[in-house]
C-alpha cells in the first residue's frame, strides 16, 4: 500500500487556491505595469499579443496537467483547481482575442473576416477561442448538475481540441525558429500520452479484479 | 518631430536620443510604484550600442534622397532587431551583438570581376563622403521603421573591381562566426546567410551601403561595420555585417528563398498586393504608432525604382 497522500485541510486549500489565483493574474499585472511604464520594447501591441497568447497556451497546459498529475500523485485535491486555471486559460484567450480586434486591426471587421477566411493561423486560433466558449460557459457548478457529470465531461474533453488548435496556431504563425511551438506540442503529446498510459493500467488492473 | 529637408541641422544633431533618455530618466525617477516594483531588471534592460557604436562619424553630407518623415527612436531602432545570427527574438542582438569584433574586418570582392578586391573596412570609408540618408525600413513582418542611415552609395564599392560584362547579379555573404553569434549555433537558417541583387539594383543610386546610424558608428546589432540598405526591398533584403560580394550570372539564392521559396522570392520587392502566404502585406505598422498605415509600392520608392521591373508580372516574380 501507498502512504497516503497529502491533502489540504479547508484553510490551507484556501491559501492555495488564493496563491494560484494571484499567481494567474500576474503576468497581466506584469503587462499592465510594463504598459505604464513604456517597458514593453518598440512593438507593444505585438508583446501583448505574444504575451497574452503565451500565457493562454501555459494556462491551457496547466489545466491538462491537472488529471495526469492526479494519477501520479495521488493529490486528488487538485482537481479543485482546474476551474480556476481553465477559466484564466479562458480569460487570457479573450484578452489575446481583444488585442487582436481593438489593437493590431483596429476593429477593421472586414480585415478581420477576411483573415479568420484567409490565414490558416488566424482560423486555427478563432476556432480555438470558439470551442472554449462553451466549456467556460458550462464550468459553474449550476451547469455541471444540469448537465450531469457524464455529458458535462464529454462536452470538456473538448479541451483537448482547444490545446491542439492553440499548437498549431502558434505552429503555423512563426517565421521560422520552431523551438516555442515544438516545445508546447511536447508537453501536450506528453500530457495526452501518461492519460493514455493511466487509462490502460486501470483497466487492466479493473479485468484483473474482475477475473 | 517633423524634420524639413530644408532646415540646416543634420537629424543627428537634434537626436531623439537624448530626449528619449530623459524621459526614461523622467519616468524612473517618478515611480510607478507597484508596477515598477513588480517589473525586474530582466524588462528595463537598455538596448546599448554595442561595438564602436556610438563614435561620432564626424560631418556628414545630406541627401536629397532622405525622406522627412519623423524618425524612429535610437533606442527602438538598436533594440527590436532581426538578426538571426544573434538570435530569433527582436532583442536578442542587442543582448548578445557586442561579442563580434568589427576590427580588423575586410570585405572580399571577387567572381566575374576584372580586378577582385580585399578591402579592409577603414577603406571602405574613403571610397565616398559619407552621407545620412533617411530611409523606410519595411520588414516582412508588417512593421516599419524611419531610420537615420550614414554610408555611401554602394555603387561607389562596387566599382573599384570593374565588373565583367557577364555578370548580372551581386551575391553578398555576410559573417557566421559561432564563436561570437549563438544564433549561427542551431540551424535556423542555412548560414552564413546570403543575399542578392540584380547588378542594376545594387548600382541603383538608392541602394546604400551603411556604416552608422544617427551620425555615428552602427551599432553591431545593425550589421556592423558594414551592411547593405535596399529601402523599396523588404528588411531581409539589407544584408548586414558582409564579409563577401561577388558578381555572378546565376540568380544567386538567399536564405530566406532557401528556407521558404513560397514565402520568400528573389525580388523581395515591397508590394501591398502580394500578400505574405501567411499573413496580409497591405498594411504595416509603424513603430511608434498605434493604428497601423497603408503600406505603400515599392515601399514609397515607385518614382526612383518602378522602371527596374518594368514588364515583369511581380505576382509572379516577387
Amino acid at each position: 500500500m501507498r502512504e497516503r497522500a497529502f491533502s489540504p485541510d479547508r484553510v490551507q486549500f484556501a491559501w492555495i487556491w488564493r496563491a494560484v489565483w494571484a499567481a494567474c493574474l500576474l503576468p497581466l499585472m506584469l503587462l499592465v505595469a510594463g504598459g505604464l511604464r513604456d517597458a514593453l520594447g518598440a512593438n507593444p501591441i505585438e508583446h501583448i499579443t505574444r504575451a497574452t497568447g503565451d500565457w493562454t497556451l501555459r494556462l491551457l497546459l496547466l489545466t491538462l496537467a491537472v488529471t495526469p498529475l492526479r494519477q501520479l500523485t495521488g493529490w486528488h485535491w487538485l482537481v479543485r483547481l482546474r476551474r480556476t486555471l481553465g477559466l484564466y486559460a479562458f480569460f487570457y484567450g479573450s484578452l489575446h482575442l481583444a488585442t487582436y480586434v481593438w489593437l493590431d486591426q483596429f476593429f477593421d471587421w472586414p480585415g478581420i473576416v477576411a483573415d479568420i477566411v484567409k490565414r490558416p493561423f488566424v482560423t486555427l486560433g478563432f476556432a480555438a477561442f470558439v470551442l472554449m466558449l462553451p466549456l467556460a460557459i458550462t464550468s459553474t457548478n449550476g451547469m455541471i448538475r444540469r448537465l450531469g457529470g457524464r455529458s458535462w465531461q464529454r462536452l470538456h474533453r473538448a479541451v483537448y481540441a482547444v490545446g491542439v488548435l492553440g499548437v498549431a496556431h502558434y505552429w503555423w504563425l512563426v517565421k521560422k525558429d520552431l523551438t516555442e511551438p515544438i516545445a508546447y506540442a511536447f508537453v501536450l503529446a506528453t500530457l495526452f500520452a501518461l492519460r493514455l498510459w493511466h487509462g490502460r493500467r486501470m483497466r487492466r488492473t479493473l479485468e484483473a479484479q474482475a477475473a | 518631430m517633423l524634420i524639413k529637408r530644408q532646415t540646416d541641422i543634420v537629424p543627428s544633431e537634434i537626436t531623439p536620443r537624448a530626449l528619449f533618455d530623459s524621459r526614461r530618466d523622467f519616468i524612473r525617477a517618478a515611480g510607478l510604484g507597484v508596477g515598477a516594483a513588480l517589473l525586474g531588471a530582466g524588462l528595463s534592460g537598455e538596448a546599448r550600442a554595442a561595438g564602436y557604436g556610438g563614435q561620432s562619424l564626424g560631418l556628414l553630407l545630406k541627401s536629397p534622397l532622405s525622406t522627412d518623415e519623423k524618425l524612429n527612436d535610437y533606442k527602438d531602432i538598436t533594440s527590436y532587431c532581426n538578426f538571426y545570427e544573434f538570435g530569433t527574438d527582436k532583442s536578442d542582438p542587442s543582448r548578445n551583438a557586442h561579442r563580434m569584433s568589427t576590427r580588423p574586418w575586410t570585405v572580399s570582392i571577387e567572381g566575374m570581376v576584372q580586378k577582385p578586391k580585399t578591402l579592409a573596412i577603414e577603406d571602405v570609408l574613403k571610397l565616398a563622403p559619407l552621407e545620412e540618408r533617411i530611409y523606410r525600413l519595411r520588414c516582412v513582418e508588417a512593421w516599419s521603421m524611419v531610420v537615420p542611415w550614414v554610408g555611401l552609395p554602394l555603387s561607389a564599392l562596387l566599382k573599384q573591381v570593374e565588373p565583367l560584362g557577364g555578370a548580372k547579379y551581386v551575391e553578398f555573404t555576410t559573417l557566421a562566426d559561432p564563436k561570437t553569434m549563438p544564433g549561427v549555433r542551431s540551424a535556423v537558417l542555412d548560414w552564413p546567410y546570403v543575399e542578392g541583387l540584380r547588378i542594376d539594383e545594387a548600382m541603383h543610386p538608392l541602394t546604400l551601403l551603411a556604416v552608422g546610424l544617427y551620425g555615428e558608428v552602427l551599432p553591431n546589432q545593425n550589421g556592423a561595420p558594414m551592411r547593405l540598405v535596399v529601402p523599396w526591398k523588404y528588411g531581409f533584403k539589407s544584408a548586414k555585417s558582409i564579409v563577401k560580394i561577388r558578381f555572378t550570372d546565376k540568380e544567386p539564392v538567399s536564405s530566406w528563398t532557401r528556407a521558404a521559396a513560397r514565402e520568400y522570392g528573389f525580388y523581395s520587392n515591397v508590394n501591398p498586393e502580394v500578400d505574405h502566404p501567411r499573413w496580409s502585406q497591405a498594411r504595416e505598422r509603424r513603430i511608434g504608432e498605434f493604428t497601423k498605415r497603408k503600406t505603400l509600392m515599392f515601399n514609397g520608392y515607385g518614382e526612383q525604382v518602378a522602371s527596374l521591373y518594368a514588364g515583369m508580372d511581380l505576382k509572379k516574380q516577387f
